[in-house]
Formats: structure tokens, C-alpha cells, sequence
């Protein structure tokens, strides 16, 4: 089977003064239809410019976007027009992402005008009851909103053209503890009913956790780790891993930690070092870590960047 | 040390009682935590306990003791006396709580000062900001906001709540703008500083797990009340109101956990937008 989004050898570099900051360094993916794929990653990782690359709202430094095997990087936005109908994006705070004037309905509505659909007002409807919303809220704005249902309103206007991918850039971050879990209720009920191909941003392991069946740890823009959701976060194999997943609050944790390891402090400077890039916060890092780490197979589909993957002590 | 007390509290926004008799105590020395949903009250009560209220709102009734003085009544408020040394004050947001146009050694220099605290405050103040584990303090202590990640942010912020020596932190939702790596690092800064200087600390956050990993005592407010407080075991162990069972197996929805079951069953229909207590 073919990937429906493919990413090889992807780079972005923005520059900032005299300095090079490599956002996204280095990124293979591929994402089958019907997949949900989560990235996680601490904020600068790069989750959301790979985000952005994929949704093409940015054109990578080098390296290609493919989307049914079609070339999407060197596309004009005219030769887009059909790529931005299957692939929509879903961003992380909605009341930025929304225009403040308008009302429910004609944000809903926008997408289908913008392609000439006809039936426009039956499909609102539809679309509005699909993401559990009355019909009461058609003549609000989004200020008169809470954030679960101003979250919901993106993704109504993600879904109406009936897209075949969401890119959703870390979709619960806006949303308290409640509303988050019905969210994320909601996202997975679409996605097996409409058979959407799902990517997730997100620095909230337990909406991968929840959402996702394929995992992606990113830091300082390369891969990290990568499997399935479950290999990758209950037996993470590289040590940045491992230490994020311990540093999740968790009710059982409160004894161990004491125990959790420790990243070290990251110095200001983000020029890269040659070899592995987490090595100056690793606290188990190895002479051999000034070399560029091995991707190690810890288990069928289960990869890692690290010299330390797949070797036995792991410090819980 | 003192400890801080919350004794009846109850605020109102006009003729609405946004908040109903809370009842709080933080002991020296210890975490207490409080949870709750956005719009629940949490940071009222915490803006109360220092006379810090919006405009709009107003303590009706009860009242906040420290070290057993009252220091909030509904018709007194002497919390400029206790403000800095006796109570401070973390807030959510570390960027909005600094001043973009000052120098970070400035600003914690300013809090030193204000407080009348001995010795030089350029030598104190980089101690402080090594204290609160930041790299090259030297070198932070010359930089603006603008120029330092979210959690160096919160990290000043911190050595400003703790410049004072303050007997009680009331930390309001410290970490939640932070990634987890950074939280875990910061939540043991703040228990740090708590057994060293025997600080008492509030600790609130919409996470249970937060304040599950790091209180002695938890109290969960849900609509302007506290509708269950006790001990971390008793309240994460056997949770008596609804609301708290429903925080309680949003957490336990972790693979870790092991047999717990993969879709608790009180998820609420997706239909069904949940409930989010107004703004």
C-alpha cells in the first residue's frame, strides 16, 4: 500500500540575525490512509513548522511533501487549490484562528463558498450536529463561545469540505481537563466514521495516547523515536523519551519522583553540536554520543536515535 | 512559621456568588493543592487571600487568616502589610507577569528592594536566580523577557516569589504553559524552596496530576465550592463527588496504570458538549 502523506528528507531553516535555526532537520515520514499518527516533542522541537510543511502553508528549505504520491512542494497556490480541500488544518487556539466578527454559521459556511458548493445550508446543519454542537449557537460569535465548543466550531470548518486529512496543531491545548476528554471523544468518532487520515501535534502525551495508534518523538527538529503509540510510550528507548514520559504527572508517580531522571539544564546557545543533539542534556550520555547516533530497530517498527536504545538498564 | 487559613470565604461579582464558604488551610511547611475546573474559583480565592480581586469582585463573607491575624474580612483588607513577605504570589502566565521592558535582574532587584532585605541586591539576585536553577545567572539577569524560553520565564517569576521570603506561595496554575519536562523541573524547585525555608505552599491547577504527585492535602472546587477536601490518599483513593471520581479516571486513562479499563464508560456522549463552567 501507498503512503497517502509522505515526507522525505524534510528541512526548514529559519534565520535569525547571523544564525541558522534548523527548525525541522531531517524528517522521513509516511502516513497511510486511515492513520493517526501523533507527534510529540517539547515546544521547539518542531512539531508545529512539520505541521505547517505538511499543510504547505510553508515550503520546506529542501526535501519533498507528497500527497498521493503527488509532488505538493513546488506547487503555486492556484495548483493548490485541490491539495487544501483534502488536507485541512486545525489549529491550536480557535479564537485566534477565527475571525472574531463572524458568526458560527458563516465560518462554517466559508469553506464551502470558497470551493462553490451547492446545499451549502444543509450541509452546515449537518456539519454542526457531526461535531455536537445545537443549532442555537449558528447566530453566536466566537467570543460567546467556551473554548470546547469554539474548538469544535474548527474543526466543523475543517471537516465540511469532507477532507480526507486533518493536521490538528496540539487541538486540546485550549481546553480544561473535562472538555478535553469529550473533544477528544469526538475526534476519534470522526475519524472512524468519515475514515480521516489524522496527524496530531501535540506536547499532550495523553491526547497521542488517547488518539493515536502511531507515535513520533521529535527533538530539535530530527526523530527522535518513532513506532507504535503503545512500544513508544510505555517502553521508550531513547533517553529523552524516557524522561518525558516520567515527567508526566501521574497519581501513582508521587514516590518515584524522587528516582525520575533528570534532564539537564540546556545551555542558551541551540547552535548544534556535531553528534547526537540531546547528549549535553543526556544524563546517561556516552563518549560516543559526539558521533551521529545509530537509528537502532528496538522492535519491529520501533525505532530510536540513540546508542542506549534497546540496551537493557533503563533507569526507573 | 505561619500557616494561612481560609475560613467561610464568599465572593460575589455584582449580585452573583461567584465563590461560597471555602475553607482552606495551607500548613507551614507543607503543599496544599486545589483542583478544579476553569471558572470554578479557584484563583478568586487566591486573589482574595492576597487583595488582589478585580474591580468587579468583593469578599462578602468569611475570612483569610495568616499565622491566625486576620488579614481579609469583608469590610477590612490588610493585605498590603502581609503582601511580599508574609503571602506571595505565582501567576499562570510567566510572560504576562514580567515586564517586557525591563531587565530581568530589574525586576527581581525591585522586589528585593521593596522588601528592605540587607546585603547587596545585584549579589542577591544573582544568587536567586542560580537558586531557581537558571544557567549563566549573570548573563540572565541582563537579558529582557522577550529573550528567554517560557520556562527561564516562569523560573524568574519564581525567584521573584521568593526573593521576599515569603512565609506562604501561592502558586496559581504554575506549569500549565510549560512543557512536562519543564513542569516536573519547576514543581521540584517550588518542594525544594518549601523544605528549605519551611514555606508553606497553595499549589492550583486544573490538572489532578500536578496536584496528586506533589500535596499532602487536596481540595477540589467545582462551581464556586469546595465539594471535597482531604488527604491526597483519602481524595485520590476513594473519591466521594462525581466530579472528583470523573478528574480521577481522566487520570487513570494512562497504559502505565495497567488494568485499569481502556474506555471508562462515564465519558460523556460525544454529542454531549461537557460541561465548561462559564469562561
Amino acid at each position: 500500500m501507498r503512503p497517502l502523506i509522505e515526507v522525505r528528507g524534510l528541512r526548514k531553516d529559519y534565520r535569525r540575525g547571523g544564525d541558522v535555526l534548523h527548525a525541522v532537520d531531517g524528517i522521513d515520514l509516511a502516513v497511510m490512509a486511515g492513520e493517526s499518527v501523533g507527534v510529540i516533542g517539547e515546544s521547539g522541537s518542531g512539531k508545529s513548522t512539520l505541521a505547517r510543511l505538511i499543510t504547505r502553508l510553508e515550503r520546506p528549505t529542501s526535501g519533498g511533501v507528497f500527497f498521493q504520491d503527488t509532488d505538493v512542494t513546488g506547487l503555486s497556490d492556484r495548483a493548490l487549490r485541490w491539495f487544501r480541500r483534502e488536507v485541512q488544518p486545525v489549529f491550536q487556539d480557535p479564537l485566534t484562528a477565527l475571525n472574531p466578527r463572524w458568526t458560527v454559521r458563516r465560518l462554517i459556511a466559508e469553506p464551502l463558498k470558497i470551493y462553490g458548493e451547492r446545499g451549502a445550508e444543509r450541509r452546515v446543519d449537518e456539519v454542526l450536529r457531526d461535531v455536537g454542537l445545537t443549532k442555537e449557537l449558528m447566530t453566536r460569535r466566537p467570543r460567546d463561545l467556551s473554548g470546547g465548543e469554539r474548538q469544535r466550531v474548527a474543526i466543523a470548518r475543517a471537516i465540511v469540505l469532507r477532507p480526507s486529512v486533518l493536521v490538528l496543531d496540539e487541538p486540546t491545548a485550549s481546553v480544561d481537563m473535562s472538555a478535553r476528554r469529550a473533544l477528544l471523544t469526538l475526534l476519534k468518532r470522526l475519524q472512524s466514521e468519515h475514515g480521516l487520515t489524522c496527524l496530531y501535534i501535540s506536547h499532550d502525551i495523553r491526547t497521542i495516547e488517547e488518539t493515536c495508534s502511531r507515535t513520533i518523538v521529535m527533538y530539535r527538529g530530527r526523530l527522535a523515536e518513532e513506532g507504535p503509540t503503545t512500544a513508544v510510550l510505555d517502553s521508550p528507548s531513547h533517553v529523552y523519551t524516557q524522561i518525558l514520559m516520567s515527567s508526566i504527572p501521574r497519581i501513582d508517580n508521587a514516590t518515584a519522583q524522587q528516582d525520575r531522571p533528570r534532564a539537564r539544564p540546556a545551555s542558551g546557545q541551540q547552535q548544534p553540536d556535531p553528534g547526537c543533539l540531546f547528549a549535553r542534556r543526556c544524563p546517561r550520555a556516552l563518549p560516543e554520543c559526539a558521533a551521529d547516533p545509530p537509528v537502532v530497530e528496538v522492535t519491529p517498527g520501533h525505532h530510536a536515535a540513540c546508542v542506549l536504545a534497546g540496551r537493557a538498564s533503563r533507569p526507573q | 512559621m505561619p500557616g494561612l487559613d481560609i475560613d467561610g470565604l464568599g465572593i460575589s461579582i455584582g449580585n452573583r456568588n461567584v465563590v461560597r464558604t471555602v475553607d482552606l488551610r495551607v500548613k507551614p511547611g507543607t503543599c496544599a493543592g486545589l483542583v478544579g475546573q476553569s471558572g470554578s474559583g479557584k484563583s478568586l480565592t487566591a486573589l482574595a487571600s492576597l487583595g488582589l480581586l478585580p474591580g468587579a469582585a468583593r469578599v462578602i463573607a468569611g475570612r483569610v487568616l495568616l499565622g491566625g491575624r486576620e488579614i481579609v474580612t469583608p469590610d477590612r483588607d490588610r493585605t498590603a502589610e502581609v503582601r511580599g513577605s508574609g503571602i506571595a504570589m505565582i501567576f499562570q502566565s510567566p510572560r504576562t507577569a514580567l515586564n517586557p521592558v525591563l531587565r530581568v535582574g530589574h525586576q527581581v532587584g525591585r522586589v528585593l528592594r521593596r522588601n528592605g532585605q540587607h546585603g547587596d541586591p545585584r549579589r542577591r539576585c544573582i544568587e536567586l536566580l542560580a537558586a531557581v536553577g537558571l544557567f549563566e545567572p549573570d548573563k540572565v539577569a541582563r537579558l529582557y523577557p522577550h529573550e528567554l524560553s517560557g520556562g527561564m520565564c516562569q523560573r524568574v517569576v519564581i525567584a521573584m516569589g521568593i526573593a521576599s521570603e515569603p512565609q506562604i506561595l501561592i502558586a496559581d496554575e504554575p506549569t500549565t504553559a510549560l512543557d512536562v519536562t519543564v513542569q516536573a523541573d519547576i514543581l521540584d524547585l517550588l518542594d525544594d524552596v518549601r523544605s528549605r525555608t519551611g514555606m508553606g505552599m497553595l499549589l492550583i491547577s486544573h490538572d489532578l496530576g500536578v496536584v496528586a504527585e506533589r500535596c499532602e492535602s487536596i481540595s477540589v472546587m467545582w462551581q464556586g465550592t469546595i465539594v471535597e477536601a482531604g488527604t491526597n490518599a483519602t481524595v485520590i483513593g476513594s473519591p466521594r463527588h462525581p466530579f472528583t471520581a470523573e478528574l480521577v479516571r481522566g487520570l487513570a486513562h494512562l497504559p502505565e496504570t495497567g488494568g485499569l479499563p481502556a474506555q471508562s464508560s462515564s465519558a460523556g456522549p460525544a454529542d454531549d458538549p461537557a460541561p465548561e463552567a462559564g469562561g
